[in-house]
């Protein structure tokens, strides 16, 4: 099947088989392999990406059922210049050791952000609750998300 | 890697479309919706269809919360996020929130639907003994037309229901709010299906329960309802020896397996605790309601 995605704010057409997974499409099809692949199960959320702004578990999206949609990848989060703030934070304060779960971690946050910008740690515990950090470093994570919430993450992203 | 083995693939671009799809292709086509039971079910291949239609571009006509003249509506579209941030829901539908806080987790709750979850029937799903406590109906499209189906009679067993094949469910009503209500769910980590959960509904009148409905999941091979202890609540003062009756009642009619989550001896021991918990939640609540 022929799809028409808009990527990172480029339009991409592709023809893809409609069992390809959308993790599949932006990582194999597209080659943007900041967005990981992780547990297969939709449990880790590696692989999470902004479908029309919202996050969501991309290994349990079909590639077709992002046609005519917005896909927002960690890699569209480069305005070419600078981090975001969520980027900044996770690297101030060290928000990560393996770094796997990272971009899943960012793409997730960066969205609560948007909705919640003075979160409290329960908040942020609970939103990056579907994000699995295996090295457990999820002390640096909210740390990271709170320096973003105090240093302005409020910017849009996506197309 | 874990992939679908190969289908086809249809889009609807209208509820019509669906049930003429469904028709079209027989019992080897499934509906997606948002897809977070059926595609890791396709990935294990204990889902095996022959035809996707995806339905997921229907918002226009599926993807609503209403309330109109005292009843609750909620479009098969709608997401469980939306459920979960609705100040309607949170106000009048209190049980609703509890459950859709602790289903799967924020990202599954961005693309999880209502109707996806309530005609997917695993036995474990939250939102089925939710609505079983709010005595709803589910509306069904097919080939001649619209019905109704009380969620009593909708779950047959694991993964069955009372729908027909060419039938689209699209809609769940609840006909009034309850008085109070809450749903407590014991599970072993953020994404886990419930070991137990209990939602109840129920109504006071002068310090005494008028009338409750208690759903309970996790505990049998379908969504069940605890009518021996409706019943031994129904005209009673709430109190904690009312609901240690109502919950050594509700114990029994349950049906839970041996399985990682645990011993039936233990789930049934959730059961009569969270049933003692959800019924106090539900009377405080309609306390502070009147």
């Amino acid at each position: 099947m022929r799809i028409t995605v808009n990527v990172n704010g480029v339009m991409l057409e592709a023809e893809v088989e409609p069992r390809l997974l959308l993790v599949h499409f932006i990582r194999e099809t597209l080659g943007l392999t900041g967005t990981h692949w992780g547990c297969d199960t939709s449990n880790c959320g590696a692989c999470t990406v902004l479908l029309d702004g919202e996050p969501v578990k991309s290994c349990t999206v079909l590639a077709v059922r992002a046609n005519n949609h917005e896909v927002t990848t960690i890699e569209g989060l480069w305005s070419g210049t600078e981090l975001t703030p969520v980027q900044e934070g996770f690297h101030v304060e060290h928000g990560l050791q393996c770094g796997f779960c990272t971009p899943g971690m960012i793409m997730t946050a960066t969205e609560f952000l948007e909705r919640n910008p003075d979160p409290t740690e329960a908040e942020i515990r609970e939103a990056i609750s579907g994000n699995l950090c295996r090295c457990t470093g999820y002390e640096n994570i909210v740390k990271a998300v709170q320096w973003a919430a105090r240093n302005g993450s409020t910017q849009e992203v996506g197309a | 890697m874990q992939v679908p083995a190969r289908f086809e693939y249809e889009v609807a671009g209208t509820v019509g479309e669906a049930v003429e799809l469904l028709g079209r292709y027989g019992e080897g086509a499934y509906l997606i919706a948002g897809g977070h039971s059926l595609i890791p079910m396709m990935k294990l291949r204990l889902a095996v269809p022959d035809v996707l239609i995806d339905i997921s571009g229907l918002d226009d006509e599926l993807r609503y919360i209403e309330e109109d003249g005292g009843a609750l509506r909620i479009g098969a579209l709608t997401r469980h996020r939306e459920v979960l941030e609705s100040p309607l829901i949170r106000e009048r539908y209190a049980l609703l929130a509890d459950a859709e806080r602790l289903i799967a987790d924020p990202l599954v709750r961005n693309m999880g639907t209502i109707g996806g979850d309530l005609a997917n029937a695993d036995p474990a799903e939250d939102l089925p003994a939710a609505f079983v406590a709010l005595d709803s109906e589910v509306v069904a499209h097919g080939p001649d037309g619209e019905r109704t189906i009380h969620v009593d009679d909708l779950y047959v067993g694991p993964y069955e229901t009372s729908l027909d094949h060419g039938e689209v469910l699209t809609e769940v009503r609840v006909p009034r709010a309850p008085g109070g209500s809450a749903y407590f769910k014991v599970k072993r980590k953020t994404g886990d299906y419930a070991s137990a959960a209990i939602g109840v509904a129920l109504t006071m009148n002068g310090g005494q329960i008028e009338s409750i409905r208690i759903g309970m999941c996790g505990v049998g091979n379908k969504t069940l309802r605890a009518t021996g202890a409706e019943e031994a609540l129904t005209g009673e003062r709430p109190g904690p020896e009312a609901y240690k009756r109502a919950g050594d009642i509700a114990a029994e009619e349950c049906d839970p397996i041996d399985d990682a989550k645990g011993t039936p001896e233990y789930k049934r021991d959730l059961v009569r605790v969270l049933l003692a918990r959800t019924v106090a939640r539900a009377v405080e609540r309609a306390e502070v309601q009147s």
